[in-house]
């Protein structure tokens, strides 16, 4: 399913809804690091007083954003890392291949990272023949079957252990199938190990860029960012500029919020530090360390008051673990690089209304994902304001795609709607009427797709009004 | 590289974004752990370092290199990699020098580019680590030109020793005790167990890219 084909939600849910396997893959997965995130947060006094901290640290982030951000550039020189500046995600990926070229490199590893999957660098290497290769297990399942990450943080959730033994098999030349999970992860050792010794590029995301320092913080739990991190030549990150914070001291909540928010970890096995290439004297590391700050539509998202609480995301993927929609649906029904929750309020913003409105519908509004959410983002409230721009409500949206789904047929029925209600004599019509036809409403439009799973509404020959008035009730 | 202007339209989109902002926010309020005592700090290390699959050795003084050699013999290591100019490293040579045993001792003395096909086949790495952190728990390591960063990361065995005295209650106690934002140096690194991944239908399972086993010596 890629993202450039024709993007039908509806057809989406529909097909997610009805592969069982899919669903029960989710469930069990979503229902597991929901039970691992609660047994971690036990207590929720401490847990809410860890939120509020982690709100106001990445609040404070926003509110400082530019010269945080020249702070960054500025010690990330001082420290020998190159920043290079991409207003888009086809200048970043022009940037990748400049330096990919510049060493004559062909082959890349790649630690996970989300910035790369919303430039499509994959297929944008491939095309230009490169190889890029995925780390991350989840990522070189997926990778092997050609399909996009379905979780942010869980990337192959979507895949039971059968269906990636049969990936293996068929993928891997001299694999045989097995479900042994020990065998299939010494298969993808031996594998990745010999990339990492002859890869000439690692390319990383970013979890946290701190600015008093110059310091790129990963998270991670495989080790396989610190093998694309130290082992090639050369080390190329990837980051979308709303990752910086301020000083180190911000850095351990926030990191015990990420770990505890996406998997229940009170620690991830590794948290890697950089600060730059490799110095005089040093034996390891790459001599050349590159860093490209992505805006690619944030710096418009800031200028919202409302919507800039968006940005405060750590991507610890929480919110699609207790989202009622996304446990149901899977990832790959949003066709989006961000699912669930935050893909709704994201990607619309990223790439327009018209473009991915319909995630807006994604939501029973519920409320679960921002009561989970570390960064206390009002996922709901931003929802509904997405909502009402994509139907122009107020005529004061600020989104490409604003008013879309605006149609002069519904704003005619409401205008209508609000006569019958405030004119009494119009009032009075209406209820008759209804009252004559409202047996044999026609079952087209909405009301098809409505009576579909649901009995048609019958109205009651005679209105509650005028119940009420044979009652003798009388009001005022 | 990249287009000249990029940097300049970013910036000024921010500068006039931020302007949106609210002018206030609450100052996020600190957080840190509970306090720890040292004892508690260390049987709390060790409490977490074993439930994340570590193995936890606590050894009086200089015994950690008899707990090393048995370890080394019990599981037929073969080759074990270190930094010569260390002061661990010192204490290793003199002891395979007066009482060589099974497993051969290899020197990390190159750069990456000479010893890479070499480091990947070793079975084993030691480090020295700047103490470790109990809220986690994690070991805290800072890399130097006489101990490199991959040491800890390539062999599929890793001998961590670490200072009881050297165990901080937390991660923001060892940020300010360490100086860390003035003094790290090119790479530092938390590590709280062997390398894992739970990707396959959430079982976890250890080894997957790095060290499949980590020991950690707590020097007493």
């Amino acid at each position: 399913m890629d993202n450039q084909s024709k993007f039908n939600f509806k057809h989406n849910v529909e097909k997610g809804l009805a592969d069982s396997e899919l669903r029960s893959n989710l469930k069990f997965a979503t229902n597991t690091l929901r039970a691992k995130r609660k047994a971690l947060f036990a207590d929720p006094e401490e847990t809410h007083a860890l939120r509020e901290t982690g709100r106001n640290i990445k609040a404070r982030v926003l509110s400082r954003l530019p010269k945080l951000l020249g702070k960054l550039e500025k010690n990330c020189i001082r420290n020998g890392i190159r920043v290079h500046w991409a207003e888009t995600t086809d200048e970043a990926n022009q940037l990748v291949l400049e330096i990919m070229d510049k060493h004559g490199a062909a082959k890349m590893v790649k630690g996970k990272s989300m910035v790369s999957e919303e430039m499509h660098l994959n297929s944008f290497l491939e095309k230009k023949g490169k190889t890029p290769l995925e780390t991350d297990l989840g990522e070189f399942i997926i990778q092997l079957n050609n399909e996009p990450p379905s979780h942010i943080i869980v990337p192959a959730v979507h895949k039971n252990r059968r269906q990636i033994a049969r990936i293996f098999a068929d993928k891997i030349p001299g694999a045989t199938y097995t479900e042994d999970v020990d065998t299939l992860l010494k298969t993808a050792r031996k594998i990745l190990r010999e990339h990492y010794r002859t890869a000439h590029i690692g390319l990383s995301g970013v979890n946290f860029a701190v600015a008093e320092t110059g310091t790129l913080c990963l998270v991670e739990n495989e080790g396989n960012g610190r093998m694309c991190t130290t082992v090639p030549p050369v080390h190329v990150a990837l980051m979308g500029l709303e990752k910086v914070v301020e000083k180190l001291e911000d850095v351990p909540p926030l990191y015990r919020l990420l770990c505890g928010s996406a998997t229940g970890q009170r620690i991830t096995t590794y948290f890697n530090m950089i600060t730059g290439p490799r110095k005089k004297g040093e034996r390891d590391g790459p001599t050349e360390v590159h860093l490209i700050i992505l805006d690619n539509g944030r710096s418009k998202i800031l200028a919202d008051g409302q919507l800039q609480e968006t940005l405060r995301c750590i991507r610890c993927g929480t919110c699609l673990n207790h989202c009622p929609v996304y446990t149901r649906i899977g990832g790959h029904a949003y066709q989006s690089t961000y699912p669930g929750p935050i893909g709704t309020i994201l990607m619309p913003q990223l790439e327009g209304l018209d473009k991915k409105g319909a995630l807006v519908t994604a939501s029973s509004l519920c409320n679960a994902c921002e009561e989970v959410c570390p960064v206390m983002i009002p996922i709901p409230e931003l929802i509904r304001r997405l909502r009402n721009e994509h139907w122009d409500m107020d005529k004061k949206g600020v989104l490409k795609g604003r008013g879309s789904k605006k149609s002069i047929l519904e704003a005619l029925v409401w205008k209508t709607w609000k006569f019958t209600c405030t004119i009494p004599w119009i009032n009075r019509i209406q209820l008759k009427l209804m009252g004559l036809s409202g047996g044999f409403l026609p079952e087209i439009g909405p009301l098809k797709a409505w009576t579909s799973v649901r009995t048609k509404p019958v109205f009651s020959k005679k209105s509650l009004k005028d119940l009420a008035k044979k009652e003798g009730i009388r009001h005022g | 590289m990249g287009k000249p202007n990029s940097r300049e339209n970013i910036f000024s989109r921010l500068n006039k974004a931020v302007r949106t902002v609210p002018a206030w926010y609450p100052d996020p309020s600190p957080w840190e752990p509970a306090r720890l005592t040292p004892k508690e700090r260390i049987s709390q290390f060790k409490e977490l370092m074993t439930a994340g699959r570590s193995e936890v050795y606590p050894v009086k003084g200089d015994e950690w290199v008899a707990q090393l050699k048995k370890i080394l013999h019990e599981r037929r290591i073969n080759t074990l990699t270190y930094g010569p100019e260390t002061e661990i490293g010192k204490v290793l040579a003199t002891e395979w020098e007066t009482n060589d045993g099974s497993t051969r001792l290899i020197p990390w003395n190159n750069t990456i580019e000479t010893f890479r096909d070499e480091l990947f086949k070793i079975d084993a790495g030691i480090t020295s680590t700047m103490g470790g952190i109990a809220d986690g728990a994690a070991l805290i390591l800072w890399p130097t030109p006489e101990e490199p960063r991959l040491l800890s990361l390539v062999p599929p065995v890793h001998f961590a020793l670490v200072r009881a005295d050297k165990i901080f209650a937390s991660f923001t106690e060892a940020i300010k005790k360490l100086d860390w934002a003035k003094k790290a140096p090119t790479n530092s690194l938390l590590i709280s167990g062997p390398s894992r991944t739970a990707d396959i239908e959430m079982i976890l399972q250890f080894g997957v890219h790095g060290p499949t086993d980590l020991i950690v010596l707590v020097v007493e």
